[in-house]
């Protein structure tokens, strides 16, 4: 008897929970031979404004961890990619049919989440300090996170490049919502079920397909996002940054003019982390 | 299986008519897929802020704290075109405090009263609280029946409480919560609706909730409470007022429950006199959408009254 085909229905990570889009809509994903593979939700500004408020009801809890509960929390996703490498790999072929570059790219997303599971509780010496004041005071200042970061992840790379960006801002206690690439969004659909079971508390990694135009105004305007980091063109980085200016918001880029090195070493580190972080400077009364 | 109700319970079901549990839940879950665009969002909205009771309930209270709720209820925010709220809601003790600042607004002092929240102390305490908490100047009493007694089938003990509360407010409007988390059932709470609404005056309130209970104001109960307030207008001509409370967190939520209203009592019904929404943390939600309608960007918590610390 032959069996029938069960496919999946790809859905996207918000919240912990997996969600269709709020619009109900979906764009056709085909690999690089022209061939169907799935329907992708096509997310909206709704599903954006739904993964911002998740994303700031799971911030507080995020934050409040260890420096070294938040690294094993890492350290188990990357376990968890190591588990499913071959899968996520195979993803990665769907758009792209060299298999050794694959391989690599999963390889590489792997160790960069090792990378930063490293991080989280080392930045803070190298980028806190004591401050010498003249007056008594004992001066010094901590890193803090800033709250929920909007990403938005180039086309290249889908799997390496949506990592690099998500983890430098959730190392020190900031939550994400992001959107993936579009025309290689499957890597993401399996990320999302791989942070669903690596003890990371949900809402704090919120993953999205979509269209661009769809989300960037929203994602530029939105208050409650304290930072946008974007893989952008110029356009798209004038807008984002007239949006950003209603509310003061930090924007960093990663111009799309220019071609990125993601398995580069300076594609990751402590510069990255230093992105999403809020100085606090205290002055503590002392010999009085 | 619940246990079956006492015979004077169930004769009042029988005389009042029973609750189609699935048809309510039916009706209701259809409440939250209307779509509402922009200005009668905005409309909706305005209507949700003019229509809440400002409340604070809890032992950490304070003349102070009281005193910022009084505050933000005279002025929500700094758009001019968003009105005040009905009411705040105290205890008694807070109530000469909220007279303070209220005087003379538009913005009344509603008291919870009756030993709040359980109810559970002799009559001649309960309305002794009522008649202080009047004499401090409150506009409006909340008063909690006794849900024991109901649920024993004592339904003329409850309703000459009821009718005494009534009597010692005098002039200032009652609100009755049926606190319908512990009635358990929708048979039981329109058979206390119309309980209290027997003996209640024109322009007095039902409400549901004390929001102490693990569960709140539902649209279901407010569904099945507006029905009997319809009931018992068709019958008596009396225009009974409803105040869903506990709960009712987001404009959204609050929205739904304005269309209920709109669709179970019309337009009659759709002003602060007639319904109000008890709620402590809507009124944020309710400014921060309006002010998103405003903007055309979604707005932070913490740019509106939350804590500026939150995240």
């Amino acid at each position: 008897m032959t069996r029938l085909p069960i496919t999946k229905t790809p859905k996207c990570f918000v919240g912990g929970a997996f969600i269709r889009s709020e619009s109900g809509r979906v764009y056709e994903h085909k690999d690089s031979a022209g061939a169907f593979v799935c329907n992708i939700p096509l997310c909206t500004r709704k599903d954006l404004r739904n993964a911002v408020e998740a994303a700031a009801k799971a911030g507080p809890g995020w934050a409040k961890r260890s420096a070294y509960n938040r690294g094993q929390i890492l350290y188990r996703i990357a376990e968890m990619l190591e588990s499913r490498a071959d899968e996520l790999a195979a993803a990665l072929s769907l758009t792209n049919p060299n298999s050794a570059a694959a391989s690599r790219e999963v390889r590489a997303a792997i160790d960069r989440t090792v990378h930063y599971a490293g991080w989280t509780d080392k930045y803070e010496s190298l980028l806190g300090s004591v401050n010498p004041v003249s007056t008594p005071h004992f001066n010094f200042t901590v890193m803090e996170p800033m709250g929920v970061i909007g990403i938005l992840a180039p086309e290249e790379a889908p799997l390496l490049s949506l990592l690099s960006m998500i983890l430098p801002a959730i190392t020190s206690g900031n939550t994400v919502i992001a959107l993936a690439s579009h025309s290689q969004p499957y890597p993401s659909i399996l990320l999302g079920e791989i942070l669903a079971v690596s003890d990371l508390p949900g809402g704090v990694v919120n993953l999205f397909t979509g269209t661009r135009t769809d989300i960037l105004p929203t994602m530029a305007t939105h208050a409650h996002l304290r930072a946008v980091y974007a893989a952008a063109n110029k356009s798209e980085r004038t807008e984002i940054q007239q949006g950003a200016a209603e509310h003061v918001k930090r924007t960093v880029f990663l111009p799309s003019e220019k071609t990125i090195d993601w398995f580069a070493d300076d594609a990751q580190g402590l510069y990255q982390i230093r992105h999403f972080l809020e100085p606090k400077t205290t002055w503590h009364p002392v010999g009085i | 299986m619940a246990r079956s109700n006492p015979i004077a319970l169930r004769s009042l079901i029988s005389e009042i008519g029973p609750v189609d549990q699935v048809g309510i839940e039916e009706r209701v879950a259809k409440y939250t897929t209307r779509s509402i665009k922009k200005a009668s969002k905005v409309q909706a909205l305005k209507l949700a802020v003019s229509m809440v009771d400002l409340t604070t309930l809890e032992g950490k209270d304070t003349p102070g704290k009281v005193a910022s709720l009084c505050l933000k209820a005279l002025h929500p925010h700094d758009d001019p075109s968003i009105p005040s709220t009905a009411a705040v809601c105290v205890y008694p003790r807070l109530v000469k405090h909220a007279k303070k600042l209220l005087r003379g607004s538009s913005v009344k002092i509603a008291s919870v009263a009756t030993a709040f929240p359980s109810g559970q102390a002799p009559l001649a305490t309960r309305l002794a609280e009522v008649r202080a908490a009047v004499s401090d100047g409150a506009d409006e009493i909340d008063m909690v029946i006794s849900r024991g007694a109901f649920l024993a089938g004592e339904l003329a003990l409850v309703q000459d409480e009821i009718a005494a509360v009534r009597d010692a407010c005098g002039k200032t409007t009652l609100k009755v919560i049926l606190e319908t988390s512990e009635l358990e059932t929708y048979d039981n709470i329109r058979a206390a609706s119309f309980l209290a609404m027997r003996v209640l005056r024109p322009g007095d309130f039902i409400k549901t909730s004390t929001g102490k209970t693990s569960s709140n104001a539902t649209l279901g109960n407010n569904q099945v409470m507006l029905e009997a307030i319809r009931d018992f207008y068709l019958e008596t001509g009396t225009e009974i007022a409803m105040k869903p409370a506990g709960g009712i967190r987001t404009a959204k939520q609050a929205i739904q429950f304005l269309i209920a209203v709109k669709e179970t009592l019309g337009d009659a019904w759709l002003n602060n006199a007639r319904y109000r929404f008890g709620a402590s943390a809507l009124l944020n939600d309710l400014v921060r959408q309006l002010a998103k309608e405003k903007t055309g960007a979604y707005q932070a918590p913490y740019t509106l009254s939350e804590a500026s610390g939150s995240y």
